[in-house]
């Protein structure tokens, strides 16, 4: 499978008022594969919005580019002006479907107008016909209605922007989407409705592969090929939906899944299931690893190493402890096992 | 199909709240929308029962006239009894001293020009004594524990720069100090991620046990629902389509709709798309 996407060592911080350092993402690999899905997993504020708005190339302040590299079908994106990234990458070969469809579309202007103004952006002597008929087969292929077009912003349920925010993200046929919490906002029932549709953009062909971020690893479990839990600004374990979600390794990971809340009988009067404390402050990280204090199984070990992505069972993992009495093989860059 | 029944409610004499075919439309003539169409429920004292639907079913407007905030076009609000929107305004005072609602937007609770700390005080006027300085520092700061907040970290900010799950936490904090006979929570986990969700869920649970508070819990998440809470009432379109325990409800659903809704939630281990 061709790569589309190649991160390699992106940090990405913010700047603090008080001359502080926020590291919100410090240190992310990963390639992505076309026709592939990845998941990204973390409770809020691990980082993993930042990382999404790292992946752009966009940084504004008080985001700082600290390092790294992001290739996208092997241009450098951090090489690029600002201005050729928003007319030749940015919603054209990479695009972002937002959590808040409400912010994203124009109150002021018709679906179908925004629509336009998207399209003439990346191909300016396009003429509105042809536009609005590649808009008419994207909605048919999606199953939403032709009205949506004539429709502003605030006429359309939850649902229903935030698939039309989903239309007009995938409009270019983007090599990369990526979706930062595109559920959260929504309904269960609206919730499946979307996610269906995100499988289906990737399995057509139309958007060429996926990043889905969320805190929910439920849905991830049903749409991902390979998931990458996220804590503290780091990766912690990288691995295959199978892997992640039915074997997990990292003790994060196993609290993360340990968390998920679903209606099956006998979970009820049981202790509901918390993972103790909170996370770090990532602009006064502790020493060794991140999940240390957390975690329910750490020692001496953890206080001192922070440990590396390596190697465990087939999988990228970063536990001091796991990786220093099993076998291992350092490895930055999380690719499929 | 299982009724709006007193298996239920139980017997409706001993309801703390409920309410008694009541309906809401809003507008008139050709564009008349009924929000909510002939609902009959009741919570019983020290318990949990759950409002469930999607989007649009009118969960919220049951809960705006639950709480006084929405006169009912037809049917009755009761407390104890008593019909809510009969109430003057200072039987309505002493109402929300005894009912209390969380919502889903965290931030509109808020005087947003009030730092937390204000905000937390306040909540002590609800009460029929003050306690002195001290002794609400004390509880405030347990209330904030409770819910899993520092004190140093909020209690000199201001609410609009708290995080979503930072400030739904809050007002269950507040919850706390206020320590209402009766609390109806409007989506309290929507700005909490799946993580944190178990620790607010645990947070209201305390609330049942230590201060026999009774909840009524509105959420689109059957999921949900069933943790927490003893008796279901499924909403459909302004009604309520099927309710009883929570067990029977969830292992037997009756009504298509239920089964719906159950579907839909997301599970690791069963195929769900």
């Amino acid at each position: 499978m061709a790569e589309v996407l190649k991160v390699e060592d992106v940090r990405a911080y913010y700047r603090t008022r008080f001359g502080g350092e926020v590291r919100a993402v410090d240190g992310v690999s990963l390639t992505l594969a076309e026709g592939e899905v990845l998941g990204i997993a973390g409770e809020s504020g691990c980082g993993k919005s930042t990382l999404a708005r790292a992946l752009s190339g966009l940084f504004d302040p008080p985001l700082r580019r600290v390092g790294g590299k992001v290739l996208i079908e092997g241009d450098d994106l951090y090489a690029m002006t600002p201005g050729a990234l928003r007319t030749e990458v940015l919603g054209k070969r990479m695009s972002y479907v937002p959590q808040s469809a409400m912010n994203a579309l124009n109150p002021t202007r018709k679906v179908g107008k925004f629509v336009r103004d998207v399209m003439r952006t990346h191909h300016p002597k396009m003429d509105g016909g042809a536009v609005l008929g590649r808009a008419r087969q994207r909605l048919h292929a999606l199953s939403l209605p032709d009205r949506v077009l004539d429709s502003y912003p605030f006429a359309l349920s939850g649902g229903m922007q935030q698939r039309t925010v989903i239309m007009i993200s995938s409009i270019m046929d983007p090599a990369v989407l990526i979706a930062d919490e595109p559920t959260s906002a929504l309904d269960v029932s609206t919730q499946k409705a979307l996610v269906r549709m995100l499988r289906d953009l990737v399995r057509r062909g139309i958007a060429r592969s996926l990043i889905f971020i969320t805190h929910d690893i439920a849905t991830l479990r049903h749409v991902c090929d390979r998931i990458a839990v996220m804590y503290a600004g780091e990766f912690v374990e990288v691995g295959t939906t199978e892997q992640i979600v039915f074997d997990p390794v990292h003790p994060y990971t196993k609290a993360l899944l340990g968390s998920v809340l679903v209606p099956e009988p006998g979970v009820r009067g049981r202790k509901l299931p918390t993972i103790p404390g909170r996370p770090p402050d990532l602009s006064d990280l502790p020493p060794g690893c991140r999940f240390g204090p957390r975690c329910t199984a750490h020692d001496d070990l953890c206080r001192r190493q922070h440990g590396v992505l390596t190697t465990v069972q087939g999988r990228l993992v970063r536990c001091p402890r796991l990786t220093d009495t099993q076998d291992q093989s350092p490895g930055g860059t999380p690719s499929a096992p | 199909m299982r009724k709006t029944d007193n298996r239920a409610s139980g017997s409706t004499e001993e309801a703390v709240i409920r309410v008694e075919g009541v309906s809401r439309t809003f507008g008139r003539g050709r564009h008349v929308v009924t929000a909510v169409d002939d609902v009959r429920l009741g919570l019983l004292p020290n318990t949990v029962a759950s409002i469930v639907g999607e989007s649009g079913s009118g969960k919220t407007t049951l809960a705006r006239m639950m709480l006084g905030l929405l006169p009912p076009t037809a049917g009755r609000a009761l407390y104890r009894g008593a019909d809510v929107a009969t109430f003057d305004s200072r039987a309505r005072l002493d109402y929300w001293r005894n009912v209390q609602g969380i919502f889903q937007d965290p931030y509109s609770s808020f005087n947003q020009f009030f730092r937390v700390r204000k905000v937390l005080n306040d909540a002590f006027r609800l009460r029929p004594t003050r306690p002195s300085r001290r002794e609400r520092e004390r509880r405030i700061e347990g209330a904030l524990d409770v819910v899993n907040l520092k004190a140093a970290e909020v209690l000199r900010r201001y609410p609009f720069e708290l995080s979503g799950g930072q400030a739904q936490r809050l007002m269950i904090a507040r919850i706390f100090l206020i320590n209402p006979a009766v609390l109806i929570a409007d989506e309290p986990t929507s700005m909490i991620d799946a993580c944190s969700r178990a620790s607010i869920l645990e947070a209201l649970m305390r609330l049942r046990q230590e201060q026999g508070t009774s909840i009524l819990f509105v959420t689109h998440d059957m999921g949900l629902a069933y943790y927490v809470s003893s008796t279901l009432y499924i909403m459909s379109n302004g009604r309520i389509v099927e309710s009883g325990p929570a067990e029977s409800v969830m292992e037997d659903p009756q009504h298509e709709y239920t089964r719906r809704l159950l579907a839909d939630v997301p599970r690791l281990h069963e195929e769900w798309l």
